[in-house]
């Protein structure tokens, strides 16, 4: 008993076992419906190679209601990237799931150029709610013509929350030639407490005095 | 403002406005919290840092580093905005939390013939790894009913050798009470301290990196982890693949230790939170 | 004195939120997501929760149900703001165990009347 020496430690005790069988696309695929939680991890972390698993991880992702499964998912859909992966996961936040819709969105802020194709149109969704969870995407987005969205939304938008929501993003990346149209808001939502405090807001934070 | 920096070319000054949309920025991405009382230092590291950068105003150092991809400049601010020495027994609440808590609960999902692994990442020269060791000998009773293992991995394989060669200068060690020093210590040329034999023997080092997917599989059956003040210097990704590496190096039940300003909260939700007396700990949930 | 954890991702929401509260005499921390939050709810006692649903890392629907499930903060009453209005949305709050659901743009009475109401606050 006590503190184990060197060399007598295996890094690894219980490895080489069912994980090493099957590990290639078809296989990983496969294991994707496992019944056993871990299998199904493992199969979607070893995937994250595989630039086709796209279509087998949105998939699995539909029904799998494990949250340590589902984040492997995401990850590795992270990984591999590209266009299938943005336009697989914008359905998602439409979706009741809240975890789904805020693990989607958070893949999303890490794919500027796919997310700059169809930020417009996600912006003009009908849903108030999807349009709001364009406007988090941006939050996190790095591309430099996030203002230029966001200010968009101020001009257009006529749904509170949704202007609120770009309001606050505003406070961050906002840019002096915004004023005007922070400042329109007050007009246009006279009696809007919050929505007046957050343009004060945006406004001192963008001229930073 | 604008007239001041005609006058004076050289930014000397951040204003409020600026300050909080930095305090908020850091926040948001890091997790810490700026006191006021830190503006001073606060300040200070930023404007070095625009100026470094080549940028005459806040508004377009923030801008770029905002939108920067590579996420570079943010982590050269968190570089400069945090200190990291390590030295034996830093962090001590943690230790304490692991011999009174952490330790004593894995204790009782074991059975007959099982071991404890714990995992010190990063090694770096040794002082965590050696720590946690030193600690168990002297203030873990559970140490004479079962056995431990002790791996500790880096990706410089320079700090492995002098993890491996174990000879401290007295700063690193000074927090030692004086019976631990001589315990495990002899004093050797050039007023430093070379760790014994047993505890050298007691912990392996490994090399590694955390976001290589082949290297890190197999980590794997860890009840304890410690990885304190590293993940906040990766980028986004990286720390979230580190999380995954140690979710799935952990048996169900076991124990991560993080850093004092470090917080999952920024990088996962794989594991649960556990406050004990002296230390708050993530825990890879019971299967 | 009193005190009330804001937990939302949005910096304006909490900073409003935040004088909204102090006016009431409480005091408030802040937190931007739902791990945050029980990472926070562990290290001080807080009367009220004021959350937000959607949040990165954990929402604002599981993280009452974390709530519900830890002994420390069992008990701690929880208000949900949300965007959204339907019905379904509501249900599903009380369901995880909110105390109360209400939709933004809060209206400044009925937040503070039920926030001093759920944290026990006498005036």
């Amino acid at each position: 008993m006590g503190l184990k020496k060197e060399r007598k430690i295996d890094i690894s005790p219980a490895e080489k076992s069912s994980r090493s069988s099957g590990r290639n696309f078809e296989g990983l695929s496969q294991q994707l419906q496992s019944a056993t939680s871990s299998e199904r991890r493992w199969a979607a972390r070893d995937l994250a190679i595989y630039p086709d698993a796209v279509e087998p991880l949105l998939h699995a992702l539909r029904s799998e209601t494990e949250h340590p499964v589902a984040i492997a998912i995401f990850d590795s859909l992270r990984q591999i990237g590209g266009e299938t992966v943005v336009n697989g996961l914008l359905p998602l936040l439409s979706v009741e799931d809240a975890f789904k819709r805020n693990a989607a969105i958070e893949v999303l802020q890490e794919m500027p150029e796919g997310v700059a194709l169809h930020i417009i149109e996600l912006l003009n969704d009908r849903d108030s709610d999807v349009r709001i969870f364009a406007i988090d995407i941006l939050q996190q987005l790095a591309h430099p013509q996030t203002p230029e969205w966001l200010l968009s939304v101020l001009k257009d938008e006529t749904h509170i929350n949704v202007i609120a929501t770009a309001v606050d993003r505003l406070a961050e990346v906002g840019t002096q030639e915004m004023i005007p149209e922070l400042k329109a808001l007050k007009l246009r939502f006279p009696n809007e407490p919050y929505l007046d405090f957050a343009v004060q807001t945006a406004i001192r934070r963008i001229k930073g005095d | 403002m604008q007239t001041t920096h005609k006058s004076n070319p050289k930014l000397d000054e951040i204003t409020d406005a600026e300050f909080e949309r930095f305090k908020e920025y850091f926040y948001r991405k890091t997790g810490i919290q700026f006191e006021n009382s830190k503006r001073y230092f606060v300040d200070k590291r930023l404007l070095q840092r625009i100026h470094s950068t080549g940028h005459d105003s806040f508004r377009s150092y923030f801008t770029t580093m905002r939108y920067q991809a590579s996420g570079e400049e943010l982590q050269e601010l968190i570089n400069i905005m945090t200190v990291n020495e390590t030295y034996f027994f830093r962090e001590e609440y943690q230790f304490e939390c692991m011999v009174e808590n952490a330790l004593n609960e894995i204790m009782r999902h074991k059975k007959p013939g099982e071991e404890i692994r714990i995992w010190s990442v990063p090694s770096s020269s040794g002082e965590e790894p050696y720590s946690i060791a030193i600690y168990l000998l002297e203030h873990w009773a559970g140490i004479d009913k079962i056995d431990l293992e002790i791996i500790s991995s880096d990706i410089d394989s320079k700090m492995l050798d002098r993890c491996r060669r174990g000879v401290y200068s007295k700063r690193s060690v000074q927090h030692l009470p004086n019976k631990l020093l001589e315990r495990y210590f002899t004093p050797v040329a050039g007023n430093s301290y070379k760790i014994c034999q047993d505890l050298l023997d007691s912990v392996s080092f490994t090399q590694i990196n955390l976001s290589d997917a082949a290297q890190t599989r197999s980590y794997r059956n860890f009840d304890l982890i410690f990885c304190r003040n590293l993940l906040i210097y990766f980028d986004d990704a990286s720390r979230r693949q580190a999380a995954e590496v140690f979710y799935d190096a952990m048996n169900p039940g076991g124990f991560i230790f993080l850093g004092h300003s470090e917080s999952m909260s920024r990088i996962s939700s794989l594991f649960k939170v556990r406050k004990f007396a002296k230390a708050m700990v993530y825990q890879k949930p019971q299967a | 004195m009193k005190t009330i954890l804001i937990v939302d991702d949005a910096v304006t929401v909490r900073m409003y939120h935040r004088q909204l509260m102090e006016d009431l005499g409480f005091a408030v921390e802040e937190a931007v997501n739902g791990v945050e939050a029980l990472e926070k709810g562990l290290q001080h006692a807080f009367d009220l929760f004021l959350v937000d649903v959607n949040m990165p890392k954990m929402d604002g629907y599981r993280l009452v149900q974390e709530m519900r499930r830890i002994p420390e903060l069992q008990a701690v009453p929880v208000i949900m703001i949300s965007t959204e209005e339907s019905e379904l949305d509501k249900e599903k709050a009380y369901l995880a165990g909110a105390n109360f659901y209400v939709v933004k743009p809060a209206k400044v009475d009925e937040l503070q009347t039920y926030a001093m109401l759920l944290a026990g606050k006498v005036t």
